[in-house]
């Protein structure tokens, strides 16, 4: 099989579909948006193929991502739509748009800052990161546990509101 | 839905679930367990014997696998809401890699994969998880020993993300591209498992008279093991990162967790195998049979079931 582009306005079209599905524990953010949908091509017989990336390895929203791209491609007219696994390369919050990062703060959580990069340093200090609370703007917040309601969240609260919130790690 | 699987359809409106049966779209995530390198491409590259590279896989898989279902037993039992989460998210870190590298055992090497009735639904990787025997398991024993208290916990944790941090690191480059994906986004995870528990091994270590002596009981079970997690079989040499070669750099970074919590190693011999077999060879400790048992006794009940 090739993946010529049979129509590209049907892609364009199959495109604005799937970047507008949103995310099943994030619903505030696209798939396109948290930077998973990696790519959307259409085969020779008119499949769609929609290629997706785990944000982490356990991530157990796969499955829901890719029945849900599958729904409104479908819904879209698209007869035959097919998602694929890319692995690599792998999964960064560096791929969260600008849009997205509005988006998490607008809905009170707080998005990452720079993924870190080389080498790969033991560190046995709280991770420190300037962190401003996305309910009320103060920067006077602390971390509560590096690990949260989902695998690619920390706990975090404020402590001039006092309201909890959740960061997504930089990872 | 599996025919094993069924609900009582009288009384339907008194049932909590009826509604979300009706919807797999949005029924608890993962009704549909596909296959989880759709679309990947699983080609040997030229000089990679696929049967080695398969034996290679189930190894890492199943050290994650099983310490994974170790990890999870704390799930409502750690000393507080926030590490309860940490251990549970820890976990499904594991879980995710040992789902993909049993995948790609099974692509590499599909004869390794346990035979089941006719039409049943069940996934290669999970026949792998549920349907081998103790004996056909090769994670390290480190892995499997049963859970002691919360400074056993972290005193693990620290031993076995370390150990497999420095084994993922180098297999990003490895020559068969799935492994390499794989570990990559391992690399990521347990960065932050080893983080975690090097944090706590220092806070128990400079804690209290009774955090001290906990830690200092728990190394004496978990260094005897450390041995084992750098005695490399020839598979480990010829396909994946020689553990052996990988010694140093683990104890540099554990020496430095060490002096940092102000501990010493202890003087303990390691745990000897039997007749020289230790986990890598499928030879086990006495627990790790219940451990199977709680695992795999749901889906062995329910060969043709689909979850």
């Amino acid at each position: 099989m090739t993946t010529e582009t049979v129509n590209p306005t049907a892609l364009e079209h199959a495109w604005r579909v799937a970047s507008e599905v949103t995310d099943p524990e994030l619903p505030m953010l696209t798939l396109a948006d948290l930077g998973v949908l990696r790519d959307l091509r259409q085969n020779d017989d008119g499949t769609v193929v929609v290629a997706i990336t785990p944000t982490y390895s356990g991530c157990p929203a796969m499955a829901t991502m890719r029945d849900d791209l599958v729904h409104r491609l479908t819904d879209a007219g698209f007869e035959s739509v097919r998602v694929r696994v890319q692995l690599s390369p792998p999964w960064t919050t560096d791929s969260i748009t600008e849009n997205g990062r509005k988006a998490l703060s607008d809905n009170g959580i707080s998005p990452p800052g720079e993924a870190p990069r080389g080498p790969i340093a033991l560190q046995l200090m709280p991770t420190r990161r300037a962190i401003q609370c996305p309910q009320c703007g103060s920067g006077d917040t602390e971390v509560t546990s590096e690990f949260g309601s989902t695998a690619c969240k920390a706990l975090y609260r404020c402590r001039s509101c006092r309201e909890p919130f959740d960061h997504i790690k930089e990872h | 839905m599996s025919e094993h699987i069924t609900q009582d359809t009288e009384g339907e409106h008194d049932n909590a679930y009826a509604g979300l049966l009706g919807n797999d779209a949005h029924w608890a995530f993962g009704t549909d367990f596909e296959d989880p390198l759709a679309g990947v491409d699983t080609t040997i590259p030229d000089g990679i014997d696929a049967t080695e590279l398969a034996q290679y896989c189930l190894m890492l898989g199943d050290d994650a696998l099983i310490y994974a279902q170790r990890l999870s037993e704390w799930t409502s039992r750690a000393p507080d809401l926030e590490e309860d989460i940490a251990i549970a998210n820890i976990a499904l870190d594991l879980v995710g890699q040992a789902r993909l590298l049993l995948a790609r055992a099974a692509a590499a090497d599909p004869s390794l994969v346990p035979t089941l009735p006719e039409g049943s639904p069940v996934p290669d990787e999970d026949r792998l998880a549920y349907f081998r025997d103790a004996g056909d398991f090769r994670n390290v024993r480190l892995a499997e020993v049963p859970n002691g208290d919360f400074a056993e916990l972290v005193a693990r944790l620290l031993v076995m993300s370390t150990w497999r941090l420095a084994i993922l690191q180098r297999l990003v480059g490895h020559a068969d591209a799935v492994v390499a994906a794989i570990a990559a986004k391992g690399v990521k995870e347990l960065a932050y498992h080893r983080d975690f528990a090097g944090r706590w091994f220092v806070t128990l270590a400079r804690g209290t008279e009774e955090s001290y002596r906990r830690l200092t009981d728990a190394m004496r079970a978990v260094w005897p093991l450390i041995p084992e997690l750098t005695a490399s079989t020839e598979i480990e040499v010829r396909v994946g990162a020689d553990p052996a070669v990988l010694a140093d750099e683990i104890g540099v970074v554990l020496d430095q967790v060490l002096a940092v919590a102000g501990m010493t190693a202890p003087d303990a011999p390691a745990l000897a195998g039997v007749r020289g077999r230790t986990g890598r060879q499928g030879m086990h400790s006495e627990s790790f049979s219940m451990l199977l048992a709680e695992l795999q006794v749901v889906a062995r009940a329910h060969p043709m079931g689909r979850w």
